[in-house]
């Protein structure tokens, strides 16, 4: 089942397009990466997906259902630019929010008093926003957009504001969630926590998308058959019928790094072999596309040759 | 509707709790009537204590017999003029009069010299005492005698306004009682609306520049949220209000009782106490010492005060909602205070309108055509109409002004609804009117 399609939502401002034809399918218990520069419209998305915005068209499912005012409750969000009422108490504000979600006093409070426990601040309900450090107030809002349960988690930048001794802790609840079937809609540009979290991701680019699909398949499909070998000594000759040297770098003395591409159809075991009898292989490794090299050219609007040659020769 | 009440609650309990809000509450009762006592107190003081002046008089003509008076001693002085003003600067007092050689009849060149100016009451006190000795000497031509003259200067009637109903019924009214109701009525009305107005405006801003805003627009409607806000400020505004009126009325009976006077609501009270028991009305007749003082409490009690009092608290609300949904959506559409003051004075201007034109027509004209259009105009009618409705305002216009302000706050409130909806996620805008508008005008 999935979590959220959505079909063709478009958003259209006065003087520009903020999303135009978005069709994206979110699987259930799965971390989507929703990626792009600024300005490329994931936060017009995720308001029209938070009921914050309408689109002009197109429609969204969530959970096989249409998406309606009564759904607010299955959906947590952590907006990029957080906030809380800096003169209301911890518990009074989570007490608030909870409720605001559908919840009923008496369960926000367990909720409450649960979460405060998991991240030992059960001493924190008296206290005022205001008084709190900055990354003290970010734990607070995690809480409050988890605490409902619910099923649809959006996190806009979540790391942002956290030491990496907190940054961890988050990593470990958002882990922990998806464990307990939550779906986690993952908006960021810190691609090392692409690489670690994303099953699915998404990239939108000038109010369109230009691609989606389980990380795996999507670096798969950048895949050029390219391999990086060390190796002593660079006196040797590749057959030119079957490969083509990118590049040639010297490491320290007679060791040298080469970037390898191979004809369409050579695995990897074949070049090995083929290069055993010619020079010293010291490493060996294929060239896999970062999520940075992918979005980097996808970004800069070469095309998909473009990009090849741009990651071969990265 | 569960979530506005959430919303309402949260506005309410907020503001109640804080210091500021039990300080203004606590103290504004106990501060006004102490001002109002203390001014008495010091009038009062002021008059005891106040002693003639003296007054030097050059009478060249010699036929202005001017006499002492409760403010003027009267200091005959000698020629020429130079002189006299010489001696006169030498002295504290209060001023030299020069009557030239000039005709009773006809008199020319009457001149006052004082050192600083001085106030037009004791300017004019002395212009009606020559006035007076002009005026007996005319009568004295046309033969009046003094004991005639007397009793012409000692006229003093009793002058009673009573207005008659279309049914016939009669009622007297003292319109120096309504005119104060009416001042102060319209005087709280436009306070209330300001401030609490500006309450609201402060608290978007403060949603919108916290950022909370985002967090609570994703599980509510902005419009819930607006209203939400809108309302649990108005019941702040009432309860404190309701406190103001209760405590103002028990310090300002002790204040007023110290120098002997009751309260008109406490002689309301009696009233109707007594209307409803005939032992005590009649106890209270008794009580009633003079002709002025029961016809003053027949004029309170001819003034009916449910009916103000249920007007005031629609026209109290009515003015605040639309007002407050005006300033939700400036506060809204802006991201600090002082930004926001310069759509702040566009939404005051029509509430200042009714405000001056509180006093300058509808306390001296009320039933005028200018009172009637500020009272009916739906932007001023809280104000305007109050004001005038202690003065009897006929059944028909104030149906109309209280249909056209339900109209108005619905009106505002789906205007400032479309702006705010889309103000609250707007930071960093450069806002101007044109910016408003397209806001209003976007769909979804």
């Amino acid at each position: 089942m999935n979590a959220l399609i959505t079909t063709d939502v478009t958003k259209r401002y006065a003087n520009h397009t903020a999303l135009d034809s978005v069709s994206i399918t979110i699987p259930e218990k799965t971390i989507y990466g929703l990626l792009g520069p600024n300005g490329a419209g994931k936060t017009t998305l995720i308001r029209i997906i938070n009921q914050i915005i309408n689109s002009d068209q197109g429609s969204i499912e969530i959970f096989g259902e249409r998406l309606q005012e009564k759904h607010v409750g299955m959906i947590g969000y952590l907006p990029e630019e957080r906030g809380l009422y800096k003169k209301m108490k911890v518990g009074e504000q989570l007490l608030y929010l909870a409720q605001l979600k559908g919840l009923s006093k008496k369960q926000a409070m367990d909720r409450i008093k649960i979460w405060l426990e998991k991240f030992e601040i059960k001493d924190w309900w008296g206290k005022k926003v205001e008084d709190l450090s900055k990354g003290m107030a970010q734990k607070v809002q995690f809480i409050s957009t988890v605490m409902h349960e619910p099923k649809l988690i959006i996190l806009d930048e979540p790391f942002s504001g956290f030491d990496p001794v907190n940054a961890q802790l988050i990593t470990d609840k958002i882990l922990e969630l998806k464990e307990n079937g939550s779906t986690i809609i993952f908006s960021t540009h810190r691609m090392e926590t692409v690489e670690s979290l994303c099953d699915h991701i998404a990239l939108i680019n000038k109010s369109k998308k230009i691609l989606e699909g389980p990380k795996k398949q999507v670096k798969d499909q950048y895949r050029s058959n390219t391999f990086v070998v060390e190796h002593r000594g660079n006196n040797f000759r590749l057959p030119a019928d079957r490969y083509e040297l990118m590049n040639q770098q010297p490491i320290e003395g007679d060791l040298f790094s080469s970037s390898i591409k191979a004809r369409d159809g050579i695995k990897g075991n074949q070049v090995i072999r083929d290069l055993i009898d010619i020079t010293e292989v010291h490493s060996f490794q294929e060239k896999l596309p970062s999520m940075a090299d992918i979005f980097i050219s996808l970004v800069k609007g070469e095309g998909d040759e473009a990009l090849k040659k741009h990651l071969q020769e990265a | 509707m569960n979530k506005i009440w959430l919303i309402i609650q949260r506005e309410f309990l907020t503001r109640v709790q804080k210091k500021s809000f039990l300080i203004a509450t606590i103290l504004v009762p106990l501060i006004i009537p102490a001002i109002m006592g203390g001014a008495v107190y010091l009038m009062i003081k002021e008059a005891e204590s106040a002693k003639p002046e003296n007054l030097l008089v050059l009478d060249e003509s010699g036929a202005f017999k001017l006499e002492n008076s409760k403010r003027f001693i009267i200091v005959p002085v000698s020629g020429p003029i130079e002189q006299a003003k010489k001696a006169y600067s030498e002295t504290n007092d209060f001023g030299l009069l020069y009557i030239p050689a000039t005709s009773v009849n006809d008199p020319k060149g009457i001149t006052i010299y004082t050192k600083e100016s001085q106030s037009i009451e004791k300017i004019g006190s002395i212009e009606s005492m020559i006035n007076n000795i002009v005026k007996d000497a005319k009568m004295e031509r046309y033969n009046v005698d003094k004991e005639t003259l007397k009793d012409i200067r000692n006229t003093d009637i009793d002058f009673k306004q009573i207005n008659l109903s279309e049914t016939g019924e009669e009622k007297s009214s003292n319109t120096f009682l309504l005119y104060g109701l009416s001042m102060g009525l319209g005087i709280m009305i436009y306070i209330f609306v300001l401030v609490y107005g500006i309450q609201i405006m402060t608290g978007v801003i403060d949603e919108k520049t916290s950022k909370v805003v985002e967090v609570i627009v994703s599980s509510v409607k902005p419009f819930q949220l607006m209203l939400g806000k809108i309302l649990g400020i108005a019941s702040v505004g009432l309860l404190q209000f309701t406190i103001w009126i209760v405590l103002m009325g028990v310090v300002s009976s002790v204040v007023l009782g110290s120098f002997g006077l009751k309260m008109p609501q406490q002689q309301a009270m009696e009233q109707v106490t007594a209307q409803m028991d005939d032992e005590a009305k009649e106890e209270m007749e008794s009580q009633a010492k003079g002709p002025a003082v029961a016809e003053f409490m027949d004029n309170l009690n001819q003034i009916p005060f449910t009916k103000i009092a249920i007007v005031f608290l629609f026209y109290f609300l009515g003015g605040y909602l639309l007002y407050g949904a005006l300033f939700a959506a400036v506060g809204s559409a802006v991201d600090s205070q002082q930004e926001a003051q310069q759509f702040q004075f566009p939404v005051t201007i029509p509430l200042l309108i009714g405000y001056l034109g509180l006093f300058m027509f509808v306390v001296r004209d009320p039933h005028g055509p200018v009172s009637f259009w500020l009272s009916i105009i739906p932007f001023t009618s809280p104000v305007a109409m109050v004001g005038r409705i202690a003065f009897d305002v006929p059944g028909w216009q104030l149906a109309l002004s209280m249909i056209l302000l339900v109209g108005g706050f619905l009106l505002t409130t789906w205007i400032a609804g479309r702006i705010y909806r889309v103000g609250i996620l707007m930071t960093g805008t450069k806002v101007s009117y044109k910016v408003l508008a397209k806001w209003f005008m976007m769909k979804g």
